[in-house]
Formats: C-alpha cells, structure tokens, sequence
C-alpha cells in the first residue's frame, strides 16, 4: 500500500542532533577490573567508603551474568572494550557559565537548550551533564536559600556525605541487576537532590545528559530525596549525538519520597536510534525506582521514549508507607529498527496504596514495542487498589507490539484492573484527515499526539510541546 | 442564469476504475454546473460510493481510463488533501473517530490547512470559536460535541450532524454526500437535509450518492442519475427519483439486457 510507503518515508527523517563535539577528553583506557575501580575512585577524590562500595559492587558484578529475557534482539556487550570513565578537561575550576569551554556550550546551543537561555528565559534550573562530569550548575544559590541541595552527585558526596551514605543503593541495591551493579562498580556521575522537611521546590529541576565520547560508556546516578510534606517536580531530558557503534547506557535512578512528600519524575528520552538500517544507537538499559517510604507519598513517573536504538527499562514504585500512590505514565515510539521493552514495577505492601499504570507504546518502521508490567500486592497490602491501561499503535505492517502484564495478588481486598488495546493507525484515518485538507503528515502527527494525549497531560507544560515536536519529528518518515 | 453558472464545475469522462483489480467503474459520464444538485441513486454494488471515493482521492480506487475536469484542474492528478485543499468536500458514509484530538482542535487544523493551501492567514483559536459558533446553529449540533474527540462515540445522527458541520466551516465548491442518509431515523434526516439545503449556494454544487428516494423529499435535486454496472444509465429531473421508488432497480436489468441486445 502507498499509504504504508508513505509512513516509512515519514519515519525516515534523520537524527536531527548527530553531531560530535570535538573536546579534550580525559579518558580512561577501555577495560574493567579492579585497578579501573581504583583509578575512577582516585580521578574523582572519593573518599574511602565509596570506593569499598564500588568494590563491593564490582565483585558482585563479577559473579553475575549479562540478562537476555527481555524481548529485545542484540549485539553481545564487551564490557572489556568500554572506557569508563571519560571527562571533559576542565581548564580551571569553573564559577560560572563564562569559564565553561565555549565549544561545549555551542553544543548545547544546537540542541536548543544553552545554559544561558535556560537561566535567563524559563527559570528552571539546569544541571548539565556532559559526558560524565557536571560541567554547570544554575540555581543553585536561590535552591539554596530554601534548604534544597541540587547538585553534581560527586558534589553531593563531598559536601554532603552522610545523605548520601544514608540513601545510596537503599532502593537500588548493587545487588538488584546486572546493570545496577555496573552502575554502581563505575559510576562516573549524576545528580542529587534533596528537598527538606516541608518545601514545595518553586520551579522545576531539570537535568541534560548528553553522552559524547566515542566508545565511552556513560553510567549516571540519580537519588532524589523528597523529605516530610515536600513536593519536587524533576525534569530529565536527553539527546546523543551520531555514532556507529552501539553505546552503553545503564543509569541508576534512585526516588525516596518520606511521609506525605511528592515527587514528580518527568523524561524525555531522544538518543541516537541507529541509522534507518539499524546501525549503531544507543543501549539504554537503565534502572529507575521510587520508594515510597512515608505514609501517604507519591511517587509519579513519566516518561516519553522516542530515542536509543534498545530502551529497557522499567521505572517502578515500591508503595511501603500506607495510602502511598505509585503513577507511571509512558510513552515508547518505536521506528525502523528501534526496540522497547519498557513498563513498570508497582510494588504494593502498605495498607491502602493505590496505582496507576497508562501506557502507549507506537510501533512504526519495523519497531518492536513491548509493554511489560508487574502490579504485585503483597499480603499485608489491605485494600490496595491497581488500574492499568496498555494500548499500542501499529504504523504500517512490518512492526510489532507486544503486552506481558504479570499481575500477583496475595491480599483478597485488593483491586486490580487491566485494560489493553492494540489499534493500527487506520487509512481510513488519514483518508478522513486528508480529504479534510490536512496532509498525511500532519494527520498522522495528530493521530498518535491523540493517542498520547492522557500522557501528555501528566507532563510540565513546555515539556509537553517539547514530547509532540519530538514525536512528529521520530515519525517523520514513517508515515505517509 | 448568469453567464458564469454555465460554466462547468467537474465534467467527468469515460471515467473507469478499479478497487484491487476489480473493475467497479466502467465508463462514467458526468457534467456538474455551479449551484446544481445531482443525485446518483443505483442499487447496492453498482459503484455509487466507489464513484464518490473516487471523486476524493482516495488511494486505494484506481482510476484505470478516463478524465475528471474539476474548474481548469485535471482532479485526478491530486492528491487527496489538495483535492480538499481546492474545495472538494466529501461527507462520509462511516465518519471515523480520532480519539484524543477534539473536534474543535480537528476543524479548526482542518480550516487552517486548506487556508494556508490558498495562501490566506491561519484563524486563531478566538476568531474560530466565532466561526464555529455561527455555523453550529445551521446544522443544530450542541457545542458541547466540539470539545468531544473527533466522532468518538458519537451516535450516527450526531455523526452525520457533525459531517455538515466540518462542510459549512470548510466551505466547498463541490460538496459529496456518500449515503449520509444511513443509519438516520427521520428526525435526524430531516435536520441533517436542513442545513444542506441552508448551505445550498450558486457557486456551489452538491452530489448526493443515495440508495433511497427518502433524502430527496428533504434534498431536491436539480438531476437524478442511476447508477448501473459502474456507469450511468439513466438520467432525469426529480420525477425519476419517485419512478425509481415505485419500482425499484429491478427494471435495469432489462434495460441492460435489451442495451445488450442492441449492441
């Protein structure tokens, strides 16, 4: 059919951010054992504790072997080959924007997010991360003076040791996965935030991470700690630039959210996919999860995957304290040769939790797209209640969408619901839209913006344009 | 008559076409003026919708011989959204839902689209609740169905209300009615036939593809055509509407036997 030719040429637009910025990097030789541990520990000023816990991390890894259940086809990974630790030379210590390495701050101004006009114009506050070292970080003085601590995570674990100490690994064990345990063997850096007792953070903290060196694996670590009555809304936005080779990306994100805090943890994910043959992109093979330890906390996960050549994740809620609420709401655009296998975790132990599970997973190209999701309510979770939506949309007839819910109910008041659909994007939609005078473009733009509009609605408001320019721009190509 | 009515609208030739290489079209001869309202009446099978599809650009009909003179524009040399774009209207048989996206949201994209295709400015949001807002009591459609997704779970009166609705903000030359009158029960006809009729204009020309008379009472045609085997094969005033009612298709069949036997 033309109209399956069409979407294939929609979808093949190119990667509108592959571009490598040529920076002085301080790059380690690729391989991992023991001394690797030792080096980043040394580069990085670590104090003794936390280089006893990436040993630890990194004998358990050892022991381990690299997963395969995910419903996802690739390359073997050499971990011998990836470098970890890669950063960005830095002249002199850096105070402000004028000191960073101008060619680094023309990165960001192709990509549209200069730290400068994110100061200026939208008032969030912006941890840059590129490569593996913070290079900016804004805000931070007025954060400050509410007792918010947003900073670097090597920051964090010189300035502010004992939470770190205190939080790390507690809801991401090194011993949860393969990749966690990688992670926290190697970490080069990340994120960490701290609300205090009672603040509302005034603006959204967001975060860029940009992965640059060749053959260099990037493993960032996040912890939010919401405490007593606070609320945080946490943007997390990436893109990559063209690369040949497959890169690795296996993140820890760690939320705590303390009784009666909230936190809000927005993403969206736009790395290099691979070429429309399938060549390169990125492996983003990341471990996100929320506690939710205080009683009557909520933890809300939102994310919009278009990008990475394998996204495999599953951003989860562990619902201990009582009348917690665990949401994930999640958008994966699967095109030419993409794979997802993307979904959720939600944990239900406390009495009275309750979840909310929507999901719209778009098959384009020969993307594969699998939803798969645990609502697990343990024995003591009294009247705990679930409700899961998964739909799917097929673009053309080459891809494929896929749904495994695995639901476990040990507590009889429990109520768990699930609803799922699989709908293909219909020529009898475009035709209506196309004999209305809109081009098969737009009309097929509008159809999946519909059909992720419960979404989208979940996401801060420039974020939200942000997510529909970004799929309109995936599905360029693929359609029409 | 003014000079100008006489020129032709869409004046369609020979036209034969086919729906996965079974030929449906065999041969169809039309000529619509400005301002004229044409019925095509014909029994089940005999290319009625397929000519309507046809007429709209949609892909999977393939157009195998024949012309379509549409204004000085050869029509099947466009795509479907130019067609529209050029003010080809066509209200469908089954109108699709589009969950998420409001009817508003769709008309007024819908609008700008065919605006920004004849080079005039786009309408905003205020100017084009204005717009809708003058054009919903033509066609008696409640306000609360623009902020519903498009056609979503809609009834089929509501449906064919909203049809009318998207053709008066729309504002086409030749407008397409594909068996609107299915699936209504007499009220919703009658309201649905109203604001075709208010829409009614010199400058613009209506084909109405029906199987039954009933439309007609509601919408009177200028010509009635009937539609046999994918061409036609009897043309009339709206007396032959009624003719037909009396007495069915069945009188083709030995219309087409004895143009067999003469052949």
């Amino acid at each position: 059919m033309s109209e399956a030719k069409e979407l294939q040429d929609l979808a093949d637009k190119e990667y509108e951010f592959g571009f490598v910025t040529d920076v002085e990097s301080d790059t380690i030789a690729a391989g991992l054992d023991e001394s690797t541990i030792h080096e980043i520990s040394r580069r990085k000023n670590e104090p003794d504790w936390l280089l006893e816990f990436r040993l630890k991390a990194y004998r358990h890894w050892v022991t381990m072997e690299d997963p395969c259940w995910a419903k996802v086809d690739r390359n073997v990974i050499d971990y011998q080959e990836i470098s970890y630790y890669s950063a960005p030379k830095p002249k002199k210590t850096l105070d402000s924007l004028d000191e960073v390495d101008p060619e680094l701050l023309e990165t960001f101004e192709k990509l549209g997010i200069s730290l400068d006009e994110q100061k200026r114009l939208t008032g969030v506050a912006v941890d840059a991360v590129f490569d593996s070292v913070s290079v900016a970080t804004t805000f931070s003085d007025k954060l400050a003076d509410l007792g918010i601590i947003f900073c670097s995570f090597s920051e964090a674990v010189a300035q502010h040791p004992e939470l770190i100490r205190q939080y790390l690994g507690s809801v991401v064990p090194y011993t949860d996965n393969f990749y966690s345990a990688l992670n926290a063997a190697v970490f080069s850096d990340g994120s960490f935030c701290y609300i205090p007792e009672g603040v509302r953070c005034p603006m959204e903290l967001s975060t860029y991470f940009r992965i640059n060196a060749a053959g260099t694996g990037q493993f960032e670590r996040t912890l939010i700690v919401a405490a007593e009555r606070s609320t945080v809304s946490y943007l997390e936005g990436c893109t990559a630039p063209m690369r040949d080779e497959n890169q690795l990306h296996a993140a820890v994100v760690e939320l705590v959210a303390l009784e009666d805090a909230t936190i809000k943890y927005s993403t969206v994910q736009n790395w290099y996919p691979g070429d429309a043959e399938g060549v390169g992109g990125i492996y983003n093979f990341v471990t996100k999860r929320g506690l939710c330890k205080g009683d009557r906390s909520k933890i809300s996960w939102t994310q919009v995957e278009t990008g990475s050549a394998i996204t495999w994740k599953y951003p989860s809620c562990i619902l201990l304290g009582e009348e917690s609420v665990g949401e994930f709401y999640s958008v994966a655009l699967t095109n030419n040769f993409q794979q997802a296998d993307t979904g959720t975790k939600m944990i239900h132990i406390g009495k009275g939790t309750t979840s909310t599970i929507v999901s719209k997973g778009i098959s384009a190209g020969q993307g594969q797209n699998t939803y798969r999701g645990l609502v697990d309510v343990k024995k003591g979770a009294e009247g705990a209640r679930n409700f899961s939506q998964c739909d799917s949309m097929l673009l053309g007839d080459r891809c494929g969408a896929h749904t495994f819910p695995y639901i476990e109910v040990r507590n009889p008041t429990a109520k768990v619901e699930h609803e799922a659909t699989t709908s293909k994007i219909g020529e009898d939609q475009i035709f209506y839209c196309n004999q209305r005078g809109i081009s098969t473009e737009d009309a097929v733009s509008m159809i999946v913006n519909g059909f992720c509009k419960e979404v989208f609605r979940e996401l801060p408001m420039e974020f939200a344009v942000e997510a529909q320019k970004l799929l309109a721009v995936s599905l360029e190509g693929s359609v029409g | 008559m003014s000079g100008k009515k006489e020129e032709m609208l869409l004046d369609v030739k020979d036209l034969h076409a086919s729906v996965e290489g079974t030929e449906i079209l065999r041969g169809l001869d039309l000529q619509v003026k400005p301002g004229e309202v044409h019925a095509i009446m014909g029994p089940n099978g005999s290319g009625k919708s397929t000519f309507a599809n046809v007429l709209s650009g949609r892909e999977e009909y393939q157009v195998d011989r024949g012309t379509v003179q549409y204004r000085d524009l050869d029509l099947l040399e466009l795509s479907a959204d130019e067609r529209a774009c050029e003010g080809i209207f066509m209200a469908f048989q089954y109108p699709v839902s589009i969950p998420g996206i409001s009817n508003a949201y769709f008309l007024r994209t819908a609008l700008n689209s065919v605006r920004r295709y004849r080079e005039e400015s786009e309408v905003d949001a205020v100017d084009f609740l204005e717009l809708i807002r003058s054009k919903t009591d033509l066609v008696g459609i409640d306000e609360k169905l623009l902020h519903r997704s498009v056609n979503d779970g809609f009834s089929g009166g509501e449906k064919k209300r909203n049809e009318i609705l998207q053709m008066a903000v729309l504002d086409p030359k030749l407008a397409i009615l594909d068996e609107t009158d299915s699936g209504l029960d007499i009220d919703a006809l009658r309201i649905v036939a109203e604001g075709v009729n208010a829409l009614r204009r010199e400058d613009r020309a209506f084909i109405v593809v029906t199987h039954y008379q009933r439309l007609l009472d509601h919408i009177v045609p200028d010509h009635v055509h009937v539609l046999s085997d994918g061409k036609i094969v009897r043309s009339g005033d709206k007396t032959l509407a009624h003719e037909l009612e009396r007495e069915g298709y069945s009188w083709l069949e030995a219309t087409d036997a004895s143009a067999g036997s003469n052949s």
